[in-house]
């Protein structure tokens, strides 16, 4: 899961740094992801593991760091099995 | 933003099976079929097939004669989640409920109607509703035709020049004069079962939305009991329920449709963010204006909720819900909420642009815009304001926020 959503996050040319540079702690907004670029980065997330963040989860602290977020994808993904 | 009509979710957290029920019908039955019922004009049979299975037509109905007896707010979300699938099949609903109201409110001390009810629930009847009359249009507080009563026996010649499902509904509740020395406005409010009326088509509904409402015109002629007339006068009825009900269930349906569209302007954009380079600065095209159309929706769900809450609170006061002020609010829901449905609508297709405004794909809103467009007519708003003008100069003017 951890690797799928970094490679997401790769893919998407999201940051102006090299993803493997990066921890999976490490603040992605600091790294130079936009606001924008946060939208883009939930509405590829929901379409690769098909599934709908709710509205608790749509904070900036959600995709703040590639852990938080792999987090939050795997806690979804739970539910919906 | 949630992608579906919500006028419950804030105050009901816990799974509510009625609302699933309806969801599911919605999605499942209603979604589908509504693009056919829409283009042919056809009352929409599969889905209120299934609301009969599930028991969605009495819900209304008190506990002691076998109903659920919901709440308006419950019956309203109810409204919205179906009409946001559907606005024909939504309104019809709503029609159906606004009259059950109306029995459920002054058809208790009545034998003929607690039994009427009970069917009602246990048989899942269909009610439609005759106020519309030849030579009298939309005013719903004038008929022309008029009760004619022999011993317990009692006849009725209506020529109904809208009747909505009249040919698919159990029972008919249609206005007319007490009698034939009546004055136009000394009106009774009478439940006909089916077998009690013929119907002779005399009209056509090729309208430009709700057209799976099937609103023709016919010529009604019933022979009933006596007791089959409500005890109250028509106008009581009028006042102290069935007018609140329906502009309350009515901007439900519409707020179901203006939240659909926007739902799906809201997924437009969405799809038009996906396409973007991450590195863009903005601002995404439609994203302002889904926005400002966003706060109109909520503005109109704040305007239903709390017009609700207080038709809530006037039933519990027989003066309050007498009163002139009374009136005036629930009048201006009608006018209000009709004009801002039209308005989100609107807003929605300019933001999906012309994905919008194609008749396929997940972004139309043409049927959307076609049904919602009915708001502002069906009691054409010119009219209510015109009787409201004649209240509100009588009023004491409220200028408090409580």
């Amino acid at each position: 899961m951890r690797d799928r959503v970094r490679a997401i996050v790769g893919s998407m040319n999201l940051l102006p740094v090299p993803i493997d540079g990066l921890s999976d702690q490490d603040n992605l907004f600091d790294a130079g992801m936009t606001s924008f670029g946060s939208v883009q980065l939930m509405l590829a997330v929901e379409e690769a593991f098909d599934i709908e963040f709710p509205n608790n989860l749509l904070t900036r602290k959600t995709f703040a760091t590639i852990g938080g977020l792999t987090a939050a994808v795997e806690q979804l993904a739970t539910v919906k099995v | 933003m949630a992608t579906s009509a919500v006028l419950e979710s804030d105050v009901a957290p816990v799974a509510d099976a009625w609302r699933d029920a309806m969801r599911r019908i919605a999605t499942e039955v209603a979604g589908p079929n509504a693009e056919v019922a829409d283009r042919n004009g056809s009352f929409p049979s599969q889905t209120f097939a299934a609301l009969r299975r599930d028991g969605m037509l009495g819900l209304m109905v008190p506990k002691s004669l076998g109903g659920q007896e919901l709440g308006l707010r419950k019956i309203a979300d109810l409204c919205a989640i179906l009409a946001g699938s559907c606005g024909s099949s939504g309104m019809i609903y709503a029609m159906h409920q606004i009259k059950l109201s109306s029995l459920v409110a002054h058809g208790m001390k009545t034998e003929w109607h607690r039994a009427l009810m009970r069917d009602i629930a246990s048989k899942q009847l269909l009610i439609a509703s005759s106020t519309t009359e030849a030579g009298i249009g939309g005013d719903l507080r004038v008929s022309n035709c008029a009760v004619l009563t022999d011993g317990d026996r009692i006849s009725l010649t209506k020529q109904a020049t809208v009747l909505s499902y009249a040919t698919e509904a159990d029972i008919i509740l249609a206005t007319a004069r007490r009698g034939p020395e009546s004055t136009g406005s000394d009106q009774v409010l009478v439940a006909l079962r089916r077998d009690d009326y013929e119907l002779l088509r005399t009209g056509e509904w090729n309208t430009l939305g709700m057209r799976a409402t099937c609103s023709e015109g016919f010529l009604l002629t019933a022979t009933a009991a006596a007791e089959q007339v409500l005890p109250k006068p028509f106008h009581e009825i009028a006042v102290q329920s069935m007018l609140a009900t329906a502009h309350v269930l009515w901007g439900s349906v519409w707020f179901g449709i203006a939240a659909d569209a926007l739902s799906r302007a809201h997924a437009s954009v969405r799809a038009t963010a996906r396409r973007m380079p991450p590195n863009f600065a903005g601002p995404l095209p439609g994203a302002a204006r889904l926005a400002e159309a966003t706060a109109k929706l909520q503005a109109f769900k704040s305007t239903l909720v709390a017009h609700i809450e207080r038709f809530e609170t006037a039933k519990r006061d027989d003066d309050d819900l007498n009163s002139i002020n009374f009136a005036i609010e629930m009048n201006n829901l009608k006018v209000v909420a009709s004009t801002m449905a039209v308005d989100v609508v609107r807003e929605a297709l300019m933001v999906a642009g012309i994905a919008g405004y194609r008749n396929d794909g997940p972004f139309s809103v043409g049927r959307h815009l076609r049904d919602v467009l009915s708001a502002p007519l069906m009691v054409a708003n010119d009219r209510i304001l015109a009787n409201t003008a004649g209240l509100v100069v009588a009023s004491r003017f409220d200028s408090g926020l409580e």
